[in-house]
């Protein structure tokens, strides 16, 4: 089974959040990067299925240079060989046209399964997946915990709301948008590290693949959230302000 | 290109309160466009989800019906709205955030060269459509230039309901045409893992714990926590996924929502995953280390500290005073 895992590289979720002068983006300059969440799942799930059904594993980001920084970290963890579409302006890309320049990398290698995370944790849209399977007329799901091979096709559990699930059979090739949480990640072994060094990257550009950054829709401006309610910040030692709030909750919240 | 239509959502048989906010959105549009709000139901039998929708409503509810749309498929569902919308060439269309909008409506966006604007929590004048961004941390404000139509998701809670009204709609039938062979996914019937036990719903006072607690071991200081507060524990859902506790535990989207009188959050940054299950909190207190976390967005009383530092004082504060 040949299996294509889209990852992208985010701001680690403590990093410091400033906003930038042109109030469109964060600064990046201080900023630490790590491989989104969700995405690392869907690596995870596709190596088992590698394990398990054999095959080829391919891992493929968008972004600028450093995303190459994650891709080895994917490629350490067990990927074979990656494709990294060099892409400066992906921020202000819409979710179709980074869908866009994923697919048309992706098309040629003609793929049994395209697993995405199910949600980035910078932009968060979402959408990446299940526009790709648009875009390359295959069928899809999301928010998938597991993934099986059957007799013509995958079977994967899905995950519904307030803690309902369902299976979904599939015929392959398919694309999925896996969510968090389904199984363990691994870690990269020194090994795989120093196997990562010699693995394949292929590079291309957004010129390559004959797309133009041409959003539909904009992000105009960022700002920090306004409050939806007015918190009182107990000030003083944890004793200090362990006293305050019980005062609080029995005098004011009156649970106590 | 003209109308509004708001497309309604059925959970168990009934139209759910996301869809009636997903009207509530519809109107903000209204006001601004001058247009009417129409509803559009999906189904193999919709006719009574219709007329439960034609009382609410100020424009005409639409029918989608057809067989192979008793049960959602992204194809389906899809190939439907597609058809409808190509008839209709509405404006905009406006649909509830849930796991089955996030599943077919960026393919239906992208159909009509559109990008679906997911997750709003307000609409501004222009249109300009707000939504958060970083987990919550930031908010970013969106605006459209496409040629097709405008698609907007609304996050859960975030426009309020209107009260039931008797209006009376005209309602109409749209006939898709749909082939089975153009459904390529065979959803299976929806189970749950285990059996609810534990029914948060219910309790008064809840303790919840997120991946500030760092390691399952410390998970014992937020059990005497509650204890000492007679309350329920909780959590986020890394500490689900990680298995330190069940996942009937977990508070937010993918788990349960809760409106206690109090939501005590420990070491969680307050995600909108999370925020959406218990935002509706009588009394939310935050405890974090980081000022910045979203949660004290929605906090009543925050202590900005190390948690492992102010829960065992919380606790023996709150022994001392049940004393």
């Amino acid at each position: 089974m040949k299996i294509i895992v889209a990852v992208k590289q985010v701001p680690e979720r403590d990093a410091p959040v400033r906003v930038a002068a042109s109030r469109q983006w964060i600064e990046e300059a201080d900023l630490q990067f790590s491989m989104n969440e969700s995405d690392a799942y869907a690596l995870e799930e596709a190596l088992q299925l590698k394990e398990k059904v054999g095959g080829e594993v391919v891992v493929i980001s968008a972004g600028p240079e450093r995303v190459a920084i994650t891709i080895r970290e994917a490629l350490a963890k067990g990927a074979d060989r990656a494709i990294h579409v060099e892409c400066d302006d992906i921020a202000n890309r819409d979710a179709l046209g980074v869908a866009r320049l994923l697919a048309e990398a992706v098309r040629p290698e003609n793929p049994d399964l395209v697993l995405t995370g199910l949600q980035s944790d910078d932009l968060g849209y979402g959408q990446t997946g299940v526009i790709m399977a648009e875009l390359l007329s295959l069928p899809h799901a999301s928010l998938i915990l597991h993934v099986e091979k059957a007799d013509s096709g995958i079977t994967v559990k899905r995950e519904l709301e307030e803690g309902w699930f369902q299976n979904i059979d599939l015929p392959t090739p398919a694309v999925l948008m896996i969510q968090s949480g389904g199984t363990k990640l691994r870690y990269a072994t020194l090994m795989g590290i120093k196997r990562a060094k010699m693995k394949e990257l292929r590079k291309v550009n957004a010129v390559d693949l004959g797309i133009e950054n041409a959003p539909v829709v904009t992000l105009e401006s960022i700002s920090l959230p306004q409050r939806q309610v007015s918190t009182q910040i107990l000030q003083g030692t944890a004793k200090e302000t362990a006293a305050t709030l019980v005062e609080k909750l029995k005098f004011e919240v009156r649970v106590l | 290109m003209s109308g509004i239509f708001v497309v309604i959502e059925e959970r168990q048989g009934r139209i759910g309160r996301i869809s009636w906010e997903a009207v509530a959105a519809g109107l903000v549009l209204a006001h601004q466009t001058g247009a009417k709000v129409n509803a559009i139901v999906i189904g193999a039998q919709t006719e009574q989800f219709a007329a439960e929708a034609a009382k609410r409503i100020s424009g005409k509810v639409i029918r989608i019906e057809h067989p192979l749309l008793g049960t959602y498929t992204p194809d389906g569902y899809s190939r439907a709205l597609e058809q409808f919308i190509r008839a209709e060439s509405p404006q905009f269309l406006v649909f509830p955030h849930t796991y089955q909008v996030r599943d077919y409506v960026p393919a239906l966006a992208a159909r009509f060269g559109s990008v679906l604007i997911g997750d709003v929590v307000s609409i501004q004048d222009g249109p300009s459509f707000t939504r958060q961004l970083m987990q919550g941390r930031l908010t970013g404000s969106y605006h459209s230039s496409g040629p097709g139509p405008v698609f907007v998701s609304v996050q859960s809670g975030a426009f309020r309901a209107g009260a039931s009204e008797s209006l009376a709609a005209e309602v109409s039938v749209f006939d898709p045409v749909i082939d089975s062979t153009q459904i390529r996914t065979k959803p299976g019937e929806p189970f749950r893992d285990s059996a609810q036990t534990v029914d948060l719903g219910s309790a008064q006072a809840i303790v919840a714990v997120g991946r500030g607690i760092r390691e399952a071991e410390n998970l014992g200081l937020i059990q005497e926590l509650a204890t000492a507060l007679g309350a329920e524990i909780a959590a986020s859902r890394p500490i689900c996924d990680n298995g330190w506790l069940p996942i009937e535990r977990q508070v937010g989207s993918s788990g349960q929502t809760v409106a206690p009188k109090l939501y005590l959050a420990v070491g969680i940054s307050g995600a909108i995953q999370h925020l959406v299950g218990m935002k509706g909190s009588q009394c939310i207190v935050a405890v974090n280390k980081d000022p910045d976390a979203p949660i004290f967005e929605v906090a009543h009383y925050g202590i900005v500290g190390d948690l492992f530092e102010v829960v065992p004082a919380l606790t023996d504060a709150l022994k001392a005073a049940r004393q």
